[in-house]
């Protein structure tokens, strides 16, 4: 025991005290716009680098080369929008994934798994077959109230099956996630029978399963704006989400105001979920693969980790929807398809983890 | 002079029951009080109501005379810190983790960790004797080492008040002692929910619980009388004087 306690921070990349340690940070823009580059880069047509850094260069004033307007649209319209907008999503789910396992005490917690995501998509279905217009905000506000709606129902079926923190209660909460799922679910084809014509219909289907085929420049007008609030509101409660280490109470105790700082954050969390589920559908698993590798890395202190979160997030989606374009030649399969590939056995690792303890 | 804490006929009632009723009690500056009752008597209901976790639905609780449902979370917890019952983590954390969380209260955003921070750890890990454990995982410890690193998280907070349930439980009788003697050097105003006599003996004060009301308040000597513990406890006890001039110890015999 004291030769543990002899070797300092250990398997950790963290210091000591909650606000040091930033030294890597630096490096989170050149990653960003690595993998950017990346997702840019690669696709099912395959375009040679060269003529990538020119488009990009003329795009961005500095270069003013004659381009093939197809490999120009290819690049800018289709490809870099998709990767930034898969960014941001990646982005925002590991941050609300994160936001829900600090205040849940649950290591389990995830939007799609709590059926956060599967009320955001009724509401925006709902939506965008009542034609009330509104476009995408429209929608995302549709998917907002229907991303409360589901974790507010969640919530108060797991308490009331007596969930609390701890396995037993992250096993309650999930199961309480399914039941939500499969309700939502249920209700958006309900929706979409009802409602939806044919060609709507396999439209709507297809974007359920986590797309960002139909993803173009207008999309990050919404999605960046709410990413960066996203991450700035999660990073200004750092400390707040660290006195949740010993549970809701230890919280108040410590002076959280527990009623302000779960509303907000977990408003917060609902929202950056409803607007990526309105653009791109229901992404599974980002909430909980992301934060739980970044504890590994950067510890758990969230001074460190949402930053870290919101990097790996954003890199993680991008690179899975460059996966998503590649594996199949010549197939794009939805993305929702790669991160539960991964997801899935990171759900068993935690769980088996989760009971060796 | 305004007490640190006061209590006003404060009541607490749960589904139909009262289980914290009618208790008023002003502490005076740098004293121990020792909560002492049964187990579901309400002692750790009583806590909460004075730590401001709980509101009181009777009654009301001041700290520094200031009605505490006037003050701001925050504000409550620069001036008063408590260790719970029961508190744990899953979180892969260090002690030292652990224990800057007492920081949270002085802290926010735009005002950030700073060497006087630093110091009010160290000191507070220091005070435990837990220093040499600073980087050792939460999930390593012990759970008297557990305790004990709750305990440093309270001091780090730097309160005016300190509130402890029964933060004696799974410690040896050495770290008992030590955490008592602790809690009585700190110089803070305590309460003290405890479980031995024989401690509640060290303790300025002893309020006694019984199903959720104060049955009595004063020092431990006068207050535990053989009559009040065996109403309360249902055994026999005898305070002997300890023929070497130390504290009196009780002789106990367990009632049918
Ligand atoms: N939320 C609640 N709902 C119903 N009953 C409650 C609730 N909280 C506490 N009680 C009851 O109130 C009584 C007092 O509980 P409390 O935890 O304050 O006792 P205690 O004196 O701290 O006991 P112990 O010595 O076992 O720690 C108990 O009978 C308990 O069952
Ligand atoms: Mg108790």
């Amino acid at each position: 025991m004291r030769m543990r306690a002899a070797a300092p921070g250990m398997a950790r990349a963290g210091g000591r005290g909650m606000g040091r340690g930033w030294g890597w940070l630096w490096l989170a823009p050149a990653v960003l716009v690595a993998a950017l580059f990346f997702g840019t880069a690669v696709g099912e047509t395959r375009i040679p680098l060269a003529t990538v850094i020119e488009v990009l260069a003329v795009k961005a004033g500095l270069s003013s080369a004659a381009l093939d307007p197809i490999d120009a649209s290819v690049i800018w319209h289709y490809r870099l929008s998709r990767a930034v907008v898969a960014a941001c999503g990646g982005a925002s789910l590991a941050l609300s994934g994160l936001i829900l396992q600090a205040l849940l005490r649950n290591p389990l917690a995830e939007p799609y798994l709590l059926g956060i995501s599967a009320g955001a998509s009724t509401g925006a279905v709902l939506i965008a077959v009542a034609g009330v217009g509104g476009g995408l905000v429209g929608m995302s506000a549709g998917a907002f109230a229907g991303a409360l709606t589901a974790f507010a129902l969640v919530a108060g079926l797991a308490h009331a099956a007596g969930g609390g923190s701890g396995l037993r209660g992250a096993g309650v909460i999930i199961l309480a996630g399914i039941a939500g799922s499969q309700m939502f679910n249920a209700l958006t084809a309900l929706i979409i029978a009802q409602s939806a014509s044919a060609e709507q219909a396999r439209g709507i289907m297809f974007w359920l399963l986590g797309n960002l085929s139909g993803v173009r420049w207008p999309d990050t007008g919404l999605a960046l704006p709410v990413a960066a609030l996203g991450l700035a509101v999660t990073l200004w409660h750092a400390r707040a989400l660290d006195a949740f280490t010993f549970g809701a109470e230890a919280a108040a105790a410590l002076g959280i105001d527990l009623r302000r700082t779960q509303a907000v954050l977990i408003g917060t969390a609902a929202l950056v979920t409803a607007v990526m589920v309105s653009i791109a559908g229901a992404i599974g698993f980002v909430g909980l693969v992301v934060p739980h590798a970044m504890r590994f890395l950067v510890g758990t202190r969230h001074a460190r980790l949402v930053p870290a979160t919101a990097l790996a997030g954003a890199v993680f989606l991008v690179l899975s929807d460059v996966v998503s374009r590649i594996v199949i030649p010549g197939q794009v399969l939805p993305i929702g398809v790669i991160t539960a590939l991964v997801g899935a056995p990171a759900f068993a690792v935690v769980m088996v983890r989760g009971r060796q303890r | 002079m305004t007490p640190p804490l006061e209590l006003d006929g404060a009541g607490r009632r749960v589904q139909g029951r009262d289980i914290v009723a009618d208790v008023s009690l002003s502490l005076q500056p740098g004293e121990m009080l020792g909560l002492i009752g049964p187990n579901g008597s309400g002692k750790s209901t009583l806590l909460n109501l004075m730590a401001g976790l709980m509101r009181p639905c009777r009654g009301e609780v001041r700290l520094n005379g200031q009605p505490m449902a006037r003050l701001r979370r925050r504000q409550i917890a620069q001036r008063l810190a408590l260790v719970a019952q029961s508190a744990d983590t899953g979180d892969r954390i260090t002690v030292r983790e652990a224990v800057e969380l007492g920081r949270t209260p002085w802290l926010d955003p735009l005002r950030p960790w700073s060497p006087r921070d630093d110091a009010a750890v160290a000191a507070a890990l220091k005070a435990v004797d837990m220093a040499h454990m600073a980087a050792r995982d939460w999930s390593s410890l012990s759970g008297g080492e557990r305790q004990r690193a709750h305990i440093a998280r309270a001091h780090a907070q730097s309160p005016q008040i300190l509130l402890l349930d029964e933060p004696t439980n799974h410690l040896d009788i050495h770290h008992q002692l030590g955490i008592l003697d602790l809690v009585a050097g700190l110089g803070t105003t305590t309460v003290i929910a405890l479980h031995d006599l024989h401690h509640a003996l060290r303790c300025d004060r002893v309020l006694v619980m019984q199903a959720g009301r104060c049955v009595a308040l004063g020092p431990p000597a006068e207050t535990l009388t053989p009559a009040l513990i065996r109403e309360i406890f249902a055994i026999e006890a005898e305070l002997i004087l300890h023929p070497g001039g130390a504290r009196p110890v009780f002789a106990f015999q367990r009632l049918s």
